[in-house]
């Protein structure tokens, strides 16, 4: 009966969001005596699971499932946890796990807690904790099914190193028509570019910008610092950048070690998708911006002229600290 | 086509949370409740189904007595019913499981859900509600269109889109995107006055065990005093950025 973690992968490769997911299995595993499965679909190297305490790595290789598919992948992660007897399965908080978890939890019978920010605070009877109102609060709920999925919200527990002996085998799920009823048909996607879900420093402008034309400052910041672009709702909502940039209550969570804030007010719908960024920074013309409340450095002046010299001062940094 | 849109009735985006009976229940008090954002998108999209190719299109919540003004809103705006299970919603599942009662039912061909409501975040009920009916389920869909029984749907991917062909009967996890935020719709005198005529069932809940429940909330700690740099002292910020925050 050992702990799954479904450990994702981007063009066959682990993301690193999966090793955090198998750190955290790892913890949950030691509470309750037993051992770390790790599933992976497609995925060449599975070794570095062995660096974060996975002590066995079920391996799917299989055609049908090179593109992602929800209830496919539910499918296999179900049959996963059956052959382990699993009582926990773990999910990283990606896309793709949020859109399988409850076709799991159905289809598992088991009970599903999302946003889970600790390993639980008891194992018997099960208690997690989780972020509950977009982030302005945590809720303790204890899960009452045999079986249980957690879903580990992004940047929560980090990558603890455990060095683990472990051992591979394939694994041929057995699979139905009735799984592939979803086709995908195209994917759009800009390779070249750090995603704000993966990101570790996240770099976002609001209104104060004032026009789209103005964004080539924002990337040249986001490209010193390996960061993803974001943006407020009004500016998603007049076009100035794409609808997948607007964070917020209403748009993405980002859960970054450092977001930078650029001409945004802080409005508490906007607040309220960040709170969970570990450093925020904001950069405002009006020392009076209710950001600056809830940040933790600040610097009141205009964006047009300390955007420029951040991103060169920064490049200087990154050059002597190569 | 039938549409079924579910309706989660939540606290405006402005609330204040707040918890009571030593931090067991969310305190209520002056906070104003409204369509779950994700659900209004839906539903937008669910009356140009209506108007353009002649869809039935009803509302469902499963709430107490008390949510029925926000299906009464929902009725204003357009749609032709509504539907209230009468029982606390506690958990995703018992949701679901009532939704699932009420789509088989009803024999929905679509049924436009939220990808999360803005409460509890669940990010749960339509996927379930999907398994549970063996309907096809796309998550965190931005776009829909239907042609007899086939769908084209996009979905919200990290980093992009992806454009999906499937068929009904379909449960959707909607959000903005479905429709512009400029075409949303606020509900008339006309629609107003109508809504009062137009039918709210309510009916009683299926039993269903309950699978988790919620012990007791808490509120993040307070935060630290934010560190002032000056403009003229850019240094300074990626100095405390690099050593005291460790970001950089
Ligand atoms: C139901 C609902 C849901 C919502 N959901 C979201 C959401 O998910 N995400 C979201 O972001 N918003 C959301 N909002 C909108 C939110 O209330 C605010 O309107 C929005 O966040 C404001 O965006 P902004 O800060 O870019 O613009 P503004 O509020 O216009 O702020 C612009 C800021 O730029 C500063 N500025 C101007 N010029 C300069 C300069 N030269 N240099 C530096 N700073 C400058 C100004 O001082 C000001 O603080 C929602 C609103 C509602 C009603
Ligand atoms: N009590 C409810 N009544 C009707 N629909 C609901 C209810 N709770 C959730 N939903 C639907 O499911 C979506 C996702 O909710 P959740 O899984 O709670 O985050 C919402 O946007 C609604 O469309």
């Amino acid at each position: 009966m050992s702990v799954l973690v479904y450990t994702e992968s981007e063009q066959g490769k682990l993301k690193k969001v999966a090793l955090e997911a198998t750190s955290y299995a790892n913890a949950i595993a030691a509470l309750l005596n037993t051992t770390v499965t790790a599933i992976t679909i497609n995925v060449g190297e599975t070794a570095e699971l062995g660096n974060y305490g996975a002590s066995k790595v079920l391996q799917v290789k299989n055609t049908s499932l090179e593109k992602f598919n929800a209830k496919a992948f539910a499918d296999v992660i179900k049959q996963a946890a059956e052959k382990e007897s699993a009582k926990v399965v773990v999910l990283t908080s990606s896309a793709n796990s949020k859109y399988l978890a409850p076709l799991l939890a159905v289809n598992l019978n088991a009970s599903l807690a999302t946003n889970v920010v600790s390993v639980p605070e008891s194992v018997s009877p099960f208690k997690v904790k989780s972020t509950v109102f977009t982030n302005k609060a945590f809720a303790v709920t204890e899960l009452h099914n045999e079986i249980k999925i957690i879903e580990l919200a992004k940047n929560t527990y980090g990558l603890k190193e455990k060095q683990t002996k472990i051992t591979s085998e394939d694994f041929a799920p057995h699979l139905e028509d009735g799984d592939f009823a979803i086709q995908v048909q195209s994917v759009d996607k800009a390779t070249d570019k750090v995603t704000i879900a993966d990101a570790e420093i996240v770099v976002s402008a609001g209104r104060g910008l004032k026009g789209p034309e103005n964004w080539g400052m924002i990337e040249d910041l986001a490209k010193v610092l390996g960061a993803a672009t974001a943006c407020s709702k009004p500016v998603s909502d007049m076009g100035w950048r794409p609808h997948g940039e607007h964070v917020g209550q209403t748009g993405k969570p980002v859960a970054a070690n450092l977001y930078i804030a650029i001409g945004i007010s802080g409005a508490i719908q906007h607040l309220a998708g960040i709170n969970s960024s570990k450093v925020k920074v904001v950069i405002n013309n009006d020392p009076e911006a209710p950001f600056f409340k809830a940040a933790d450095y600040g610097i009141v002046g205009d964006a047009f002229e300390i955007v420029p010299k951040l991103t060169e001062k920064l490049k200087e940094f990154k050059a002597n600290n190569a | 086509m039938k549409i079924l849109v579910c309706i989660s009735h939540v606290p405006d985006t402005t609330s204040k949370i707040n918890f009571t009976d030593n931090n067991t229940k969310f305190d209520k008090n002056g906070v104003q409740f409204v369509i779950n954002p994700n659900d209004e998108f839906g539903l937008t999209r669910a009356m140009w189904f209506k108007e353009k190719q002649g869809a039935t299109l009803h509302v469902v919540n499963v709430g107490g007595p008390e949510t029925e003004p926000t299906l009464r809103k929902a009725l204003a705006i357009g749609a032709d019913e509504a539907i209230r299970v009468n029982a606390a919603p506690t958990d995703g599942l018992f949701v679901a499981k009532q939704l699932a009662k009420i789509m088989q039912d009803g024999a929905y061909d679509l049924v436009i859900a939220g990808r999360e409501s803005i409460d509890y975040n669940g990010g749960m009920v339509p996927g379930m509600l999907a398994a549970l009916t063996n309907a096809n389920f796309v998550n965190t869909c931005i776009q829909i269109d239907v042609d007899g029984n086939n769908v084209v749907a996009v979905r919200e991917i990290d980093g992009g889109k992806e454009t999906l062909k499937t068929t009904l009967p379909l449960v959707i996890g909607g959000q903005k995107g479905l429709v512009e935020e400029s075409d949303l719709r606020i509900p008339n005198m006309r629609g107003i006055m109508q809504a009062r005529q137009k039918p709210l069932h309510v009916v009683e809940a299926v039993s269903a065990a309950n699978e988790m429940q919620t012990l007791s909330f808490e509120k993040p700690a307070p935060k630290g005093a934010i560190k002032m740099v000056d403009a003229e002292n850019i240094d300074e910020l990626i100095r405390l950025l690099h050593t005291e925050a460790k970001v950089i």
